[in-house]
């Protein structure tokens, strides 16, 4: 039966269970709560972001650049769900809240019906600043508290307790596999079609009688529930503790640089573009500490080193694979497979 | 044969250029109309008006017993009329198949969650979407190419890619802007027994622009011509061929 469905939705049966086999066991054998909490959890969530916007920008050739305020939102609607509707279950709580920064997407989106490209995205800059300065201005979103934050609620599914980060992994491993699932249902669709459609030739796709401002507004309000959803994820499965400014402009921005380096309209090539944002930070880290640069200057003068270092590779690899990470992956494995076949 | 299409004194102009200026002519049902003219003459723009990506100043259109002003492209679209593109309007990343498929959207039913979790009417939608798509792609000899990227192709094949995605949806109105522009003679006459092959195969009711008077005398069956925005003749391959205007205006001049 499984195996019918899977070739109805014409998915791969191989890859999807070995895939699942490392997720849920191999994974979780292997790693220790260092590698789940500092680097699997973080690329999981942060590539599910990645997808949220690839579907927009790649796949509808729409723009945001306020991608953390969708995150901020999903984090709020979870936190107020939990604390004010006692006995709500946790799958329903990132239901919900998908679903209000689904809303809060489409609003944000009606611009697009009317300007487009670099002044559309000037306009989704605004639901960057609204939303940071609504949730750190009015107290009742975090019930009240002195620092403006908010902390996780006990996260149980069916009674079992996902505190430690064992837990926390397999929330976010789950919630991961089952929108990664959701992804590829929509890019395969003719929702995903007359997307890619609009993107690539607008005035077209008008006058083949593709409903251009409904599609439009179904991505703003698609994008936005993967990125509430992975707002909820990344305050309460990896944070623990975050504020409005968790999710501000820079987050907003790395959520672009996963698109970008993993390759746009793709959906594992955001997983590859967010090990990249989460890994080469620790890497440099790493790296400055063992070659004992101290001399260069003090641990400030180190950090922005970093920084400046991350953003030259970030440059180089764009100039050299424009295509990003998930196109450099391809053609590697063409050029192997050609190998072996000659 | 009754008018699937008139026009009535209709008028559009640019910043004061009047690029089309109260022109009236009828489209018979089922016939393959070509308008005719010098660069400038006013045919682009007149397709435009038609399918509503330009908004005419006065005048009227009636298409199939409906009359409108103004129209919205997607209104058009529903209504059945499709069209081609001068300069390559493709989805250039999408494969030929997704093109012809993209082309069919006016024909979907099924709400967007239907298709993205397959239930409802996604399922009797994609089989008929892809029986029609392969249909078309046959028809217009397309088989080899389905799962190729159209950026990929040929200009030849190309052009023929955006009639298979204008027909897929079956209009009832076909407009062709210059399909047969940049190929060579071979090609010309072989995309003209095409657009022939659609107009006898599926009825469809054509109306196109081409510079090539040649192939067009051959073609069509009613011959509209255009200079500076106004009608200068309009009749049958004949009348056209052999009226003095015509020579003076456009077929004694070189291209």
């Amino acid at each position: 039966m499984p195996s019918g469905l899977l070739s109805r939705l014409d998915a791969p049966l191989l890859p999807i269970v070995a895939g699942l086999l490392v997720t849920f066991a191999v994974i979780p054998a292997m790693a220790d709560d260092y590698w789940l909490s500092s680097i699997i959890i973080p690329t999981l969530v942060m590539g599910l972001a990645g997808i949220g916007l690839n579907l927009l920008q790649g796949y509808a050739g729409l723009v945001s650049l306020g991608s953390a305020a969708f995150m901020l939102i999903g984090a709020f609607s979870a936190y107020n769900l939990i604390l004010r509707v006692p006995g709500l279950p946790l799958p329903l709580v990132l239901l919900i809240s998908g679903l209000i920064a689904a809303a809060a997407g489409v609003v944000f989106g009606l611009p697009s019906l009317r300007i487009r490209g670099f002044y559309l995205g000037a306009s989704t800059l605004g639901a960057q600043f609204f939303f940071e300065w609504l949730f750190s201005n009015f107290t009742w979103f975090s019930n009240d508290s002195q620092s403006l934050t908010i902390s996780a609620p006990r996260l149980e599914i069916l009674g079992y307790s996902l505190q430690s980060p064992l837990g926390r992994y397999f929330l976010a491993a789950s919630v991961t596999v089952l929108l990664i699932g959701l992804a590829f249902l929509i890019v395969r669709s003719r929702l995903g079609r007359e997307w890619m459609a609009i993107r690539d030739m607008e005035t077209a796709a008008s006058v083949l009688g593709i409903r251009v401002a409904r599609r439009k507004l179904q991505a703003y309000a698609i994008s936005s529930f993967f990125l509430g959803v992975t707002g909820v994820l990344w305050a309460f499965a990896y944070l623990g503790t975050s504020d409005a400014h968790t999710f501000n402009l820079d987050k907003s921005f790395q959520v672009l640089f996963i698109v970008l380096i993993g390759g746009v309209a793709t959906i594992f090539g955001n997983f590859l573009g967010a090990a990249f944002i989460v890994l080469t930070p620790i890497l440099l880290d790493r790296v400055v500490l063992a070659a004992d640069l101290s001399f260069l200057g003090d641990q400030g003068a180190l950090t922005n080193l970093q920084r400046i270092i991350f953003g030259a590779i970030i440059i180089l690899l764009l100039i050299k694979e424009p295509d990003g990470l998930s196109a450099l992956l391809r053609r590697a494995r063409q050029a192997v497979r050609n190998r072996y076949a000659g | 044969m009754s008018d699937l299409l008139q026009l009535r004194d209709v008028s559009l102009s640019f910043k004061g250029v009047k690029a089309v200026n109260a022109l009236s002519f009828s489209v018979a049902t089922g016939e393959i109309c070509a308008l005719i003219g010098p660069n400038g003459a006013g045919k682009s723009s007149l397709l435009n008006v038609i399918n509503g990506v330009y908004r005419a100043d006065t005048g009227d259109i009636v298409f199939n017993g409906a009359r409108f002003g103004a129209i919205h492209p997607q209104k058009a679209a529903l209504l059945g009329i499709g069209r081609t593109f001068q300069h390559n309007a493709l989805f250039h990343r999408l494969t030929v198949r997704e093109n012809v498929l993209a082309g069919l959207s006016r024909r979907g039913t099924a709400t967007f969650l239907e298709n993205i979790f397959r239930f409802g009417r996604d399922g009797a939608e994609r089989r008929r979407f892809i029986d029609r798509a392969d249909e078309i792609i046959a028809f217009l000899h397309l088989d080899r190419h389905a799962e190729t990227v159209v950026s990929k192709l040929s200009y030849g094949m190309q052009k023929r890619v955006d009639l298979a995605r204008a027909l897929a949806a079956a209009p009832k109105l076909l407009l062709l802007d210059e399909p047969m522009a940049g190929m060579n003679q071979e090609e010309k006459q072989e995309m003209s027994r095409v657009i022939a092959e659609v107009n006898r195969s599926f009825g469809t009711t054509i109306v196109l622009i081409e510079h090539d008077v040649g192939i067009v005398l051959n073609l069509a069956s009613h011959v509209v011509v255009l200079d500076y925005g106004r009608k200068v003749a309009d009749g049958t391959p004949d009348e056209v061929r052999n009226n003095p205007d015509v020579i003076a205006a456009y077929l004694g001049t070189v291209h």
